[in-house]
């Protein structure tokens, strides 16, 4: 389904690229040794190359040239074995150099494909324009002394992937899917952690509008630095109202980067396309070209974990689930893993309805992640073992399951504990139908004039005399086989 | 002891090891010439309590028999190397007063071999200059005087004018130099002394502070050539801190000082004799020819001919970078700092007052030539003359073995003359540049004196990684031209 904005002369539609800067896991810098971790003290991790020295010299990390071929075969991209480094040149408090090293006319990674997993089951494919390498810059602390600023070079010389989208996205939602997409992918890799909080993920949106219809590509303005995907949509739906507005007025939109302010949900104008900087880009004289062997390219693709559009594909295919369901689980490959486990020898759609009801819920309700499940994957194989083998009712099961997440305990060893075995004895059950047949004649009487729905409420009757342990199918055929005979 | 201070390094690092005098003894003579020679402005910092201290040690290494292959050879660093405590200035107030933590691998390694620094040589700012007149800490004075007018002060050549006038006037035994232009080797010409500016990515640039990256190259210079196989072999190698270095084993370039160049074939590019070429230049480049073709060498007619395009291209292509390079010397984290009332007012501030003219004017013409609308007129050009004049000496290189062409137009001029028309200065490098753009080795070597009395010199050019080629021929040049003259006073 399109999404269409509906102005004054008529109906619009959304044309977004998104440019993703994430942050490449990596014990140390893109042309430095120094430390990457999150979170130390500032300039704690700074070596005199981060920070601009006289006379320092950077030389490529292969780790994160790995990272990089990494996931751009994640993308299904082209790798391009000569890439080359250029400086792109501005000055700011927090660019030790004047110069950060990016890759410009030469990507490492050029053009591939990210598929989108739309809400109706349905898929979409966005293209990819390039992936290439780049540092990252250092952080300056405003509000820390009345009229200094405070720089922290930590971050200086940290490895960046920006990843550029084609304008192929044509909604917020999809800009939402896409990025939920892309850190999926990237979590995948083990290239990066996805985490946009801490800012190892960072999005710019470049958003224009067009009358529907229309193939053209209007001018578009750049929203910098958004810090989730909320904010990505909020700002790609303001700024999309915007030009709209403006053009429906007869205006022009500028080609500007702008700010989105997550408070007031509005964009800004940050610079104007004259005040842009001129970065004189140019090659790299410190670093020769970068030049990769297929052989290093294979090697990584050998190594490729299963990603999540192959797995989703195989999960319906193996499993038979739907593609929503499907979809969900393989969205983080821990929780893939998870069902996985669950299912393996036991039937997979009982596994994902446990996996994507109960248990996910109790991932909601206790506040804990995947990482540190309230109940193991191995438990919740066990428990529906027992199910399978009689040993719990369904409904027995669910509160066995509860008292799992509550006591993290091994579902057997509540059973034992509570005594909540299903009762299978015929002789036990015969005497609760019994008694329920014998204080109960008027309903009786019903069932047989032909209101058989009554046999339920005696199902019911039969269950709560039995403490909910009584096995319901024994139940139900020997009720039909009392009452109707 | 005066007399210590006119060996050659080959002659010292002899007798030390025979134990006619000590690394102590050779290293107080040589800091009595510095400050003796003081006036010549060679120096930026003098390091003499270092340099005893450090002789102190190389004579108890001696005695233990662990001295390096330059152990107690007392030499000057051109202050564009950082030196671990000492001051670092590239010749420019905006590093005046940095102390680098770190020591530069070249100048590291010249240490490890025990060779003792007397200290940080002088030099043109940022080694922008072709005279040693750009530097903040003043112009250095050559020790040679012309005949006709012995009063009048002399340029030293640049950007190592320091190192060569303290080589020359017998202050150090030998020198580091950087070239990235001809910063080596016209010094070396105008100050009488023999200097190599290797192979692009034979010596480290790691901890060199850095002018044009594509370019720069440090190098030996000292006065015989033999010296300067000793010291380059001390200096070069691999280092994996600079990614343009470049693996390859360093060959023990005394060696190939075999005296035999019969059957090599030696290039002579009609391109370096345009018309207006002084006589006097041109002599000494026939006399060169002469004294290769009587050791049984063949001359052969050879042609360069994109020569004539390297000065406009090395003018788009350095600047460009050193407009980048030079673009951390903010105020923000060493050297000087004025303050702003904004940190684009801090950032002018400091950069106008830190900069002298010659840096600043290159800066403007890099950031220009990369600017958008004019990189590709200007530095994409740059980019393709390059390959093309580097492509010129690869096809040379298929018919000869060494190339030989004067080093510089003219000797050395007065100090004050040209200063004013930036381009006529330029024009000192017109013989150097094109082996730099082509990223070859070249040496200068002092091949007689002009009228007025002042050394002329020849430069050899010869095949990446073929240093030992260049030092064979300079050997020979040098025994035929028999160079005894020295600068007044010493």
């Amino acid at each position: 389904m399109a999404y269409i904005l509906q102005g004054e002369t008529g109906d619009w539609e959304i044309v977004i690229g998104l440019e993703v800067h994430a942050q490449v896991i990596s014990n140390s810098k893109l042309f430095s040794g120094a430390a990457t971790a999150f979170g130390a003290e500032p300039n704690t991790q700074v070596s005199f190359v981060d920070a601009g020295f006289p006379g320092m010299l950077p030389v490529i990390n292969e780790i994160c040239v790995e990272q990089a071929v990494r996931t751009g075969l994640g993308l299904k991209a082209k790798i391009n074995l000569t890439s080359v480094f250029a400086r792109k040149n501005y000055f700011y408090a927090d660019l030790p150099q004047g110069y950060q090293i990016s890759q410009f006319d030469l990507p490492i990674v050029g053009e591939g494909e990210l598929i989108l997993d739309l809400a109706d089951g349905s898929t979409r494919t966005v293209g990819i324009e390039r992936l290439h390498l780049e540092q990252d810059a250092g952080k300056s602390i405003h509000d820390m002394h009345p009229s200094k600023s405070f720089i922290d070079l930590n971050r200086s010389g940290v490895a960046l992937m920006e990843i550029v989208s084609k304008p192929d996205l044509r909604s917020p939602e999809e800009a939402g899917l896409y990025l939920t997409k892309l850190r999926s992918i990237l979590r995948y890799l083990g290239t990066c952690d996805g985490n946009m909080q801490e800012g190892s993920m960072r999005c710019d949106a470049n958003v224009s509008v067009r009358p529907v219809g229309s193939t053209e590509l209007r001018t578009r303005c750049e929203i910098k630095n958004v810090n989730s995907i909320r904010y990505v949509q909020q700002a790609i739906e303001f700024e999309a109202r915007r030009h709209i507005d403006v053009y429906e007025s007869g205006g022009t939109i500028a080609q500007e980067t702008r700010l989105f302010d997550s408070v007031k949900t509005e964009t800004r104008s940050m610079r104007s396309k004259e005040q842009a900087h001129d970065y004189r880009y140019f090659p790299d004289p410190d670093l020769l070209p970068l030049v990769i062997a297929q052989d290093f390219v294979d090697g990584i693709k050998s190594g490729l974990p299963e990603l999540p559009d192959a797995k989703k594909t195989r999960f319906m295919a193996e499993y038979g689930l739907n593609a929503y369901d499907a979809g969900v689980l393989v969205a983080e490959r821990i929780s893939a893993d998870f069902f996985e486990t669950v299912a393996k020898g036991r039937d997979a759609k009982i596994a994902c309805n446990w996996v994507m009801g109960d248990f996910f819920a109790s991932l909601n309700a206790t506040g804990k992640t995947m990482e540190d499940p309230p109940v193991t994957a191995a438990d919740l194989g066990a428990l529906i073992d027992l199910i399978k083998d009689g040993t719990l009712s369904g409904r027995l099961a669910k509160d066995v399951f509860a008292l799992m997440v509550e006591t993290g305990k091994a579902p057997a060893v509540i059973v034992e504990e509570k005594g909540m075995k299903q009762v299978t004895d015929t002789g036990a059950i015969e005497a609760a139908v019994d008694a329920a047949i014998a204080a109960n004649p008027d309903k009786v009487a019903q069932v047989k004039e032909g209101k058989t729905a009554l046999l339920g409420w005696f199902t019911g009757q039969v269950m709560k005399a039995t403490q909910g342990k009584a096995n319901p199918a024994m139940v139900n055929e020997m009720l039909s086989k009392k009452i109707v005979g | 002891m005066t007399n210590l201070t006119n060996l050659t390094m080959a002659e010292a690092r002899d007798k030390l090891a025979k134990g006619e005098f000590t690394a102590v003894e050779l290293t107080a003579a040589h800091i009595k010439a510095v400050e003796a020679k003081r006036g010549l402005n060679a120096f930026i910092t003098e390091t003499p309590d270092l340099a005893l201290a450090e002789a102190k040690e190389s004579d108890l290494r001696r005695q233990a028999g662990k001295a390096g292959s330059m152990d107690g050879l007392p030499i000057g660093i051109k202050d564009l190397f950082c030196t671990k405590g000492v001051q670092t200035t590239a010749a420019s107030h905006i590093l005046e007063g940095f102390k680098p933590q770190y020591e530069s691998t070249v100048s590291g390694k010249l240490k490890s071999a025990g060779a003792i620094s007397l200290g940080k040589l002088n030099l043109d700012e940022f080694a922008m200059g072709s005279s040693n007149q750009t530097s903040y800490f003043g112009a250095v004075e050559n020790p040679w005087k012309k005949k006709s007018d012995p009063k009048a002060k002399l340029v030293p050549g640049g950007s190592s004018g320091g190192s060569a006038a303290a080589v020359a006037a017998r202050m150090v035994m030998a020198a580091t130099g950087t070239d990235t232009g001809g910063s080596i080797r016209q010094p070396a010409a105008f100050c009488g002394i023999t200097g190599i500016k290797p192979t692009y990515g034979r010596c480290s640039r790691w901890g060199v502070v850095a002018f044009a990256s594509s370019l720069d190259q440090a190098g030996p210079m000292a006065r015989t050539v033999r010296d300067c196989a000793i010291m380059l072999g001390s200096m070069a190698g691999f280092d994996p801190k600079d990614s343009t270095s470049v693996d390859m084993a360093v060959p023990d370039f005394e060696k190939s000082l075999t005296g035999d160049i019969r059957g090599l074939k030696v290039g002579i590019p009609k391109e370096y004799r345009p018309d207006g070429l002084s006589d006097e230049v041109a002599k000494v480049w026939d006399r060169g020819i002469e004294w290769l073709k009587a050791a049984g060498a063949t001359p052969v007619e050879i042609s360069l001919p994109h020569t004539k395009y390297a000065l406009a291209t090395y003018y788009i292509i350095a600047p460009a970078e050193c407009s980048s390079n030079l673009a951390r010397y903010d105020g923000l984290r060493f050297g000087l700092r004025v303050p702003g009332k904004t940190l684009d007012d801090m950032y002018r501030k400091t950069r106008a007052e830190g900069f002298g003219a010659e840096v600043r004017r290159r800066i403007l013409i890099g950031t220009y030539v990369l600017s958008a609308g004019y990189y590709d007129a200007y530095y994409a050009k740059a980019q393709k003359v390059r390959r093309l004049i580097a492509e010129d000496f690869r096809k040379a290189f298929e018919s000869v073995d060494v190339i030989l062409t004067p080093t510089a137009p003219s000797a050395a001029f007065g100090q004050g003359e040209g200063t004013d028309d930036p381009v006529t200065m330029w024009l000192n490098d017109v013989f150097t540049i094109p082996t730099s753009m082509a990223g070859l080795p070249g040496l200068s070597l002092p091949a007689g004196l002009s009228s007025d009395g002042l050394p002329l010199g020849l430069q050899l050019i010869g095949r990446p990684f073929d240093e030992e080629t260049v030092f064979k021929v300079a050997g020979v040049m040098e025994a035929a031209a028999d160079f005894t003259a020295k600068p007044e006073g010493v």
